[in-house]
């Protein structure tokens, strides 16, 4: 079968996902001729829905694009608003919102490293097969994954669409008693952060490395989260008010996301990878040497080795989670008032998944006249057919399921979020 | 001699993923219960898929394609028991807020080639489409009462999932009321319980993640919010948020609507 010089590999509905996407790729003559990752999610329409709403409600709306990752678009949309007047949040509602956000990095990084994408590599259909003959090491990952967890229900009040985050601040601050006990779990969690570096970096990976453009935040003291321009590994970078004349989106017939290349037509990669390429000399000490325990040089162009960066990034989320709640006094205030007027604001924040943009206009009674966002899939996307095209083409001496199986595995490094891109995905490899 | 465990199968429609999630979530009990309960199908966590009949199918998201009104029959006819979870499942969740507008519009805010989507000019509960057997609120549902929903399916018994208010709870819970407290105005005496009452012990008021509790007076608790300083619109958009389309919200929120 495998040396049809025409076929498609096709996978209509692609699982460890977030949401409903597919992929096909189709071979004529022994050439890839044509690959395209669909997203057929139906679209949810935030976008405009948001017009007419008050200033203070994006965080709690915008939260429900994605249930892995709320709290990226509640910070994304804050910033977005406090840029409109602007009015700055900083001291320990910034270092606070910065800890929630460790909590979502831990919660969802590992929900891929361990759920999604560790099955891959051990030849399972999923986690929980897997766990037959590895339950230590997924009960590892569930451990490692309800500290995260634990992270967002304090601070948040819960881990899907937390309740407690606003515009300029939080509702309520914790105490640090109320941390304290945080402190505990997360020492453990540590060590199975670091255990899981290590268990990521033995794993197999394919001989495949691509010459990447890497775009994310960028900021010269610390590994950002919610800090910094974007930078871009040209050694280029630009404001985050200036992301629309620097990123364009373009619609494509087979899907419900929109496309985003740099204005001069490059793709680009967003998430942990870029990340690690512009900012990797700020990680923490312990995360810093076990990248470098793990075999990372100080950028990494292997996709599959993704799994090895996110981890290293959960180690440091958790390391730095434990700094945050060492230095931690409770503020006066837990937010910061911000009024309504007319303007326009931006926000971009990393997502686990990479860079996620929004910008709010609104009246001078705070009502929302137009909405942009921008996540992190819909920026992946066109890399992520190229890393099939480049990929598949040298291995189409593969039988069709081992070919899928492993184009799977090369969308899956993106750890895409389809519900998050659609406002997202379908894999079929087509041999004609 | 082992019995022959139940099928367990896990649908997706129009939602963020985050009630599916909640399935992951349960790291305590998410190795346990698989000992129970096959996972005959559910994408997000295992490429594996069982062709049906399924015993407990949980089903996600709401219905806003044309494809996804024919898809969601399939699934009921699979089915032995279907059980919807969340607000889009049970009411249509966030993305029903096109029903108050017109789609065509909101496509071509959002998509340069409007042309390329297909999309339904509502979004709609599945209980719109097919029989449902039960329905789990909440904007994400809450692990605790899914726990008990599932082991209500697997031990035959009622799931223990009540319709009062979510004022019901902070009292349980011994939360001074932020209303009357504070004059933060709260959704709470019309939200069903199931959070656990969770804004208010965080100072803030309930937005009405869970929908309407089974009796309410929404007319009597719009008169207290204006007495609090809120307008006719702020109100529409008070009812207008997760659960817009279920009915109790929906008739709320168009009474003001009237009136601005």
């Amino acid at each position: 079968m495998s040396h049809e010089r025409d076929r498609t590999l096709m996978v209509k509905a692609l699982a460890r996902v977030e949401g409903e996407g597919g992929m096909v790729v189709r071979v004529r003559d022994g050439a890839v001729q044509d690959v395209e990752l669909s997203i057929y999610e139906p679209p949810r329409f935030f976008e405009a829905f948001l017009r007419g709403r008050r200033f203070t409600e994006p965080p709690d709306i915008t939260a429900r694009i994605c249930g892995i990752c709320p709290v990226a678009y509640q910070m994304s949309s804050c910033l977005a608003i406090e840029g409109i007047r602007p009015v700055t949040v900083d001291g320990t509602i910034a270092d606070l919102r910065r800890l929630l956000y460790c909590g979502e990095w831990i919660e969802s990084h590992t929900l891929h490293i361990y759920l999604l994408h560790a099955p891959d590599f051990l030849g399972y259909a999923g986690a929980v097969e897997m766990a037959k003959d590895h339950r230590e090491l997924v009960e590892q990952g569930l451990r490692l994954k309800k500290a995260g967890n634990d992270i967002l229900a304090l601070l948040g009040g819960r881990s899907v669409h937390p309740i407690n985050v606003r515009v300029g601040g939080f509702y309520s601050a914790p105490t640090r008693q109320d941390l304290g006990k945080l402190r505990e779990t997360l020492l453990r969690a540590r060590d199975d952060a670091l255990m899981t570096v290590k268990w990521c970096a033995q794993l197999e990976f394919p001989d495949f490395s691509q010459d990447y453009t890497f775009v994310a935040l960028q900021h010269p003291d610390i590994y950002p989260i919610m800090e910094g321009r974007i930078g871009v590994n040209d050694g280029s970078s630009f404001d985050v008010q200036s992301f629309d004349d620097h990123v364009v989106e373009e619609h494509v017939a087979h899907s419900n996301a929109l496309h985003a290349r740099l204005a001069d037509g490059r793709s680009y990669m967003a998430g942990p990878l870029a990340r690690y390429a512009l900012n990797g000399l700020r990680l923490s000490e312990i995360a810093r040497d076990a990248a470098s325990e793990a075999g990372l040089g100080e950028v990494c162009n292997n996709p599959f080795q993704s799994i090895v960066v996110r981890a290293v990034e959960t180690l440091y989320a958790v390391d730095e989670s434990i700094r945050i709640i060492d230095h931690y006094e409770i503020p006066e205030v837990s937010f910061v008032e911000v009024e309504p007027c007319a303007g326009v604001g931006f926000g971009a924040t990393e997502a686990p998944r990479g860079l996620l943009y929004h910008r709010y206009q609104t009246d001078v009674e705070g009502i929302i006249e137009d909405a942009r966002i921008v996540p992190p899939t819909s920026q992946n996307q066109v890399r992520i057919e190229e890393d099939l095209r480049s990929f598949v083409e040298p291995r189409l001496d593969l039988p069709n399921d081992e070919l899928t199986w492993l184009c799977e595995q090369a969308i899956r490094n993106y750890d895409p979020c389809i519900s998050c891109a659609t406002h997202f995905l379908e894999l079929s490899v087509v041999r004609e | 001699m082992t019995a022959i465990k139940p099928t367990l199968a896990v649908w997706k429609f129009a939602s963020c993923d985050g009630c599916q999630l909640t399935v992951l979530n349960l790291e305590d009990e998410l190795l346990p219960l698989a000992g129970e309960i096959d996972i005959a199908h559910f994408l997000e966590a295992t490429r594996a898929t069982v062709s049906g009949p399924y015993d407990l199918s949980l089903v996600e998201g709401s219905i806003t394609t044309p494809g996804d009104a024919e898809r969601i029959r399939e699934v009921r006819a699979a089915s032995k028991t279907l059980i919807t979870i969340g607000a889009c499942a049970t009411s249509g969740g966030i993305q029903a807020l096109r029903n108050f507008a017109d789609v065509q519009e909101f496509l071509q805010i959002v998509y340069a080639r409007p042309e390329y989507i297909s999309t339904l000019a509502s979004s709609t509960a599945i209980a719109d489409h097919v029989p449902v057997d039960f329905e789990l609120r909440g904007c994400p549902i809450d692990s605790s009462q899914l726990v008990d929903v599932v082991t209500a399916f697997l031990t035959h018994r009622r799931p223990n999932v009540r319709g009062h208010s979510v004022c019901v709870e902070c009292k349980r819970r011994g939360t001074v009321c932020v209303m009357v407290a504070h004059g933060t105005p709260c959704l709470g005496p019309v939200t069903q319980a199931g959070c656990g009452a969770l804004c208010p012990s965080y100072s803030r008021g309930c937005y009405g993640c869970f929908g309407p509790a089974e009796t309410v007076n929404s007319p009597s608790l719009s008169s207290r919010f204006k007495e609090l300083g809120l307008r006719e619109r702020d109100l529409v958009r008070s009812f207008r948020t997760f659960n817009a389309n279920s009915p109790e919200f929906r008739e709320a929120s168009e009474a003001h609507e009237s009136r601005t």
